[in-house]
């Protein structure tokens, strides 16, 4: 429900997030994994695991699962949903988009974001900055790993 | 009673608005409370007109320190009815006064021995213990709580054994609110003579506690969840075992005497108190303890239950909240299927309602729950009825925002925590 008493939460809370938390993506098993991370916030709890599949030098697969608030959650499915077909390169510039947009810096330099827009009206919200990111840097953290688990 | 409208005169910040035009409607006192103008007023006294550091000065403000310093000692010793001033010890915080207790008590300790905990312990009462599990090649135990969010005092009892040499329990939850029997620990438990700690930051500022009463052998509080500054933890102890008992912390004003081979330990309390101590903030908890003690503690435990019992039937109307909380006093927590209790918190902040949402530090607990998060409410004699009902009005708006009862497809699995949880005992 938008409403107009709250505007800063509508910024926050666009449709888009909402739709994304009601029904995330990116919660099939993969059958095979070739960068997997779990990430957690120590502040609040919030849980996240990634999972990729690549083939032909791109994401072919995104699993995201996870436990969390609205903006976390919705973050991860956005993440599942825009990084398929991305090289690992292209993948890497998007989240660097998230992460200038979120210290308000120029983001100009990466235009095919999808819904990731609608995660703007989060930095207005500081604490909150931390639940946008998790995915991503979740995300990260899988490829620096180069972690091979299997997810049943 | 009291008049509650006079009171929150007493506290500046009650004054403030937030979001420009919402006012604050504070609900987080069981993370840190308000603090009243004469508090602030004291802390200034002192850095204006006496400021220096106290025992070792000759001059005319040292010893003014010095008096002043000591005398929130008897007033500590009063507010909770020990036997002498000297039996009262200032840390930084509860915290610090555990992990004291878990160096200096668990240097006697041998192999085998136990230490009892509850499910229902914040993490500062349970990494001092894990910390010095690594030291030493010693167990602990955790009691667990009834499906009423309880404690099962019978289950204590047949965990208290020979081996057991501590129990280190938390006088009233900082999440269920409910206050544990501390008498019937201490006599049920007596044939095996463990020693008995008893973290009271939760308990010490909401009602009249006596230490010889409870039966413990250790009570631990913090001065900032009781109107008082930061930066100021009590430890109480019986004299007997505060002077067996091997310092914590090494430094100045915790010795008589220095030579080039060794040292001999001031007496208690100094002996752990080492280094200079935070002197204008326990001047300024003494100055807060005059003040609670003014209001009267019977008198806030009355109006918290009063405060308590409105707000949980005010809730009882979201029929899909789960609400932790049987008896719980000042502290209530829940959580639900559908909104997160970051994005309630989010939301009702909008509205001026300062809440808590998270694991409140007891990670063990909420996975005993359940639960990764919940949202907490927790109350002190400065809140009213008024501001529970702007709560209620902000968390109405917030399940409105996420449309509880439309969205009931959002169902987040999770792995059963609760069944996890028991496989490790």
């Amino acid at each position: 429900m938008q409403t107009k008493t709250m505007p800063q939460l509508n910024e926050l809370y666009r449709e888009i997030i909402l739709e994304h938390y009601r029904k995330p993506c990116g919660r099939e098993p993969l059958d095979k994994v070739d960068y997997h991370a779990e990430g957690t916030n120590p502040l609040c709890g919030d849980e996240v695991k990634i999972g990729l599949q690549i083939k032909n030098n791109k994401i072919e697969k995104v699993y995201t699962e996870g436990h969390g608030c609205s903006i976390s959650i919705a973050s991860g499915s956005i993440l599942a949903d825009i990084l398929r077909g991305k090289t690992l390169e292209e993948a890497k510039k998007i989240s660097e988009y998230l992460k200038c947009t979120m210290q308000w810096k120029n983001n100009n330099f990466c235009d095919d974001v999808g819904d990731l827009r609608a995660l703007e009206g989060v930095k207005k919200f500081p604490v909150r900055i931390k639940c946008a990111l998790l995915p991503w840097t979740t995300f990260e953290e899988a490829l620096m790993g180069h972690d091979r688990i299997e997810i049943s | 009673m009291f008049d509650v409208e006079k009171i929150r005169k007493d506290f500046p910040i009650l004054e403030r608005k937030i979001w420009d035009d919402k006012p604050l409607v504070y609900l987080d006192n069981a993370a840190t409370t308000q603090k009243p103008k004469a508090v602030i007023e004291s802390l200034v006294n002192y850095y204006e007109n006496y400021n220096a550091n106290i025992h070792r000065g000759v001059h005319k403000l040292a010893e003014e320190a010095t008096s002043v310093y000591e005398l929130v000692r008897d007033k500590v010793k009063n507010l909770v009815s020990c036997k002498d001033n000297s039996e009262v010890i200032f840390t930084r915080n509860t915290t610090e006064s555990i992990n004291l207790l878990a160096h200096s008590l668990g240097e006697s300790l041998n192999e085998g021995d136990e230490i009892l905990l509850t499910e229902m312990e914040h993490h500062s009462n349970i990494i001092p213990w894990y910390l010095l599990r690594n030291r030493k090649k010693i167990n602990i135990r955790f009691v667990p709580i009834t499906d009423q969010y309880e404690l099962d005092y019978e289950k204590l009892e047949k965990l208290v054994t020979k081996k057991t040499k501590i129990i280190s329990v938390t006088h009233k939850s900082n999440v269920l609110g409910v206050i544990n029997d501390i008498g019937r620990i201490s006599t049920g438990t007596s044939g095996c003579r463990p020693l008995l700690i008893v973290d009271a930051a939760q308990s010490v500022p909401h009602m009249k506690i006596n230490f010889a009463d409870l039966g413990c052998d250790f009570l631990v509080f913090s001065s900032h969840k009781m109107c008082g500054p930061t930066g100021v933890g009590v430890l109480v102890g019986k004299k007997e075992s505060l002077e067996k008992i091997p310092p914590f912390l090494g430094g100045g004003e915790m010795v008589r005497k220095v030579t080039f081979d060794n040292f001999t330990s001031n007496d208690v309390p100094w002996k752990f108190e080492a280094g200079t101590p935070n002197i204008a903030d326990v001047i300024a908890f003494g100055t807060a303890i005059e003040y609670l003690e003014k209001i009267g503690l019977e008198n806030i435990h009355k109006y918290e239950i009063e405060l308590t019992k409105y707000a949980l039937e005010k809730l009882s109307g979201f029929n899909f909240l789960k609400i932790y909380n049987s008896r719980g006093v000042g502290i209530i927590t829940f959580s639900n299927p559908v909104v997160h209790p970051h994005d309630i918190a989010t939301i009702v902040d909008q509205e001026g309602v300062a809440v808590r949402a998270g694991h409140h530090c007891a990670q063990p607990l909420m996975s005993r729950l359940g639960v990764l998060a919940t949202t907490r409410a927790s109350f002190y004699f400065y809140n009213t009825k008024k501001e529970i009902d702007i709560f209620i009005d902000a968390l109405q708006k917030a399940f409105d925002y996420f449309e509880v009862g439309a969205c009931k497809e959002l169902k987040q699995e999770r792995v059963d925590l609760v069944s996890v949880q028991k496989k490790d005992k």
